[in-house]
């Protein structure tokens, strides 16, 4: 199985970021949709421990971060494609004085 | 499709059905505890709830205490109750309550007698309790008798990719089967609760959804805290989960399709089979508990960085797609489904490997959560008390 297995798997087609479903280093991942059979891949910057998010696209500081087709964050500076994503680079929309 | 399995349970006076055959010793309040543990340890077998909380309490949070306490004894998981209360009127209250079910119950009371005396005549009772329960027979049941609830912990985005859907795979086949499913955790609807809402059947359910949502956020910044930090979790953020949105899309992702067809009240028993949606809190112990108050029988609990909570008559099944929980915490997991994260099998396998699981736990094969001992019973206070 594990010659096929992805790198990282994205929820919806349009998304900015996808998700490590095993440790990855930085160089080149490859992964799945689960709503398609697309096959993207991207030069991944920086380790992403397994579980956590990396950049589909570049997104600016304050622009919507996508996931399942959605908004879950915004960008608290702005992001390169293949960057971890996660509280250090994005924060809430939603809580009051949300600001990590 | 998974192979059908039969499905048994004990029917009780009431109609209603469960899926395990627990005597307890319900304490009303705090300073009945030691009384009801010793109750049960005089007659093994039976299973002593001990808790916080009873005193002082008022107005709704009291009517929670009571309708928590009247819920665990009429649960279907219950074959009876043996009720003790530091003074009579609010235990007899809780076994009246319970009474109601047809099952047999009985309140003691320790004022003016002591511990000793109470012990004695609670062990007396529970005993009688305990043989008789020993003759109840598993018998056919439907799903549609089987009361489910959902509720997921230390998430992560594993969750979202994989055991939520799994569990959704669960939702919509036992609600197909015209079962009744509860979905609760209103703090973590924030970032989705638009899509609960636009799933409410109709206005009158979506207003009353609308109505305990903004409720509980009004509660939360009333108190000027600022929930970062808390939602998400230090467990869940460590796990990959960055904002309350995106982890608010992966508990969404385990509701399944089906429309919302009410909205209750904590521990409130649903009226309409379905989807329905409670307001609980999200901490995982406060909800189950709630939910086995409202009738709850059996529980899917989707985990990603391995929360290990069980409840003492309400079992929890532990569904995980991360490979190293599911190799980590292997005696906390009774159904791992990281595979979907290699992609070695579909959604709909993995739902049938769930519901293979499910099954045989409604047939009477102890979860993990039991087999180990988690018995967490864990009350909502909504204010202090008096």
């Amino acid at each position: 199985m594990a010659e096929n297995a992805p790198d990282f798997l994205a929820h919806a087609t349009g998304d900015s970021v996808g998700v490590a479903v095993r440790d990855l280093s930085p160089g080149r991942i490859t992964g799945g949709f689960l709503d398609g059979t697309a096959a993207p891949d991207f030069e991944l910057l920086e380790p992403v421990p397994l579980g956590h998010k990396f950049a589909m696209t570049d997104i600016a500081d304050g622009a919507d971060v996508v996931e399942y087709g959605v908004r879950v964050g915004l960008a608290s500076r702005a992001v390169k494609v293949g960057e971890h994503v996660h509280v250090h680079n994005m924060r809430s929309a939603r809580w009051q004085n949300s600001v990590a | 499709m998974a192979e059908q399995r039969r499905l048994t349970g004990y029917r009780r006076p009431d109609g209603s059905v469960g899926i395990r055959n627990h005597v307890v010793i319900l304490p009303v309040d705090d300073l009945s505890n030691a009384a009801a543990e010793h109750i049960a340890q005089v007659v093994p077998g039976t299973l002593a709830l001990p808790h916080a909380y009873g005193r002082l309490q008022f107005g709704e949070d009291l009517e929670l205490t009571f309708r928590t306490l009247i819920g665990t004894g009429s649960n279907p998981n219950v074959a009876a109750a043996v009720v003790v209360g530091i003074e009579p009127n609010w235990a007899n209250r809780v076994a009246d309550g319970i009474a109601k079910t047809g099952k047999p119950v009985h309140a003691v009371s320790i004022e003016g007698r002591g511990d000793l005396a109470v012990i004695e005549q609670g062990a007396r009772v529970a005993k009688g309790f305990l043989q008789d329960a020993t003759e109840l027979v598993r018998e056919p049941v439907d799903r549609s008798e089987l009361m489910l609830s959902i509720k997921c912990g230390e998430s992560d985005p594993t969750t979202g990719l994989g055991s939520c859907p799994t569990t959704a795979q669960a939702v919509d086949r036992w609600i197909d089967a015209g079962g009744t499913v509860l979905f609760g955790e209103t703090t973590e609807l924030t970032g989705g609760e638009h899509l609960v809402a636009e799933r409410c059947k109709d206005d009158q359910v979506r207003a009353k959804f609308q109505h305990i949502y903004d409720r509980y956020i009004e509660l939360v910044e009333r108190t000027g805290a600022n929930l970062l930090g808390s939602q998400p979790t230090q467990g869940n953020i460590a796990g990959g989960l960055s904002t309350i949105e995106e982890k608010a899309m992966g508990n969404i992702a385990k509701t399944g399709t089906k429309p919302v067809v009410d909205a209750l009240e904590p521990a409130e028993a649903p009226t309409t089979p379905g989807l329905n949606f409670m307001d609980t809190s999200s901490a995982a112990a406060e909800c189950v508990t709630l939910m086995a108050a409202a009738g709850a029988v059996l529980h899917l609990f989707p985990t990603g960085q391995g929360n290990v909570i069980g409840n003492p008559i309400e079992p929890v099944v532990k569904i995980t797609a991360n490979p190293r929980t599911a190799e980590t915490m292997t005696e906390h997991i009774d159904v791992d489904c990281s595979g979907l994260l290699r992609r070695e099998y579909s959604l709909p396998d993995a739902g049938d490997r769930l519901m293979d699981v499910a099954d045989r736990v409604v047939n009477g094969r102890l979860t993990c959560a039991e087999a180990l001992g988690h018995r967490e019973y864990v009350f909502t206070k909504l204010y202090p008390s008096a």
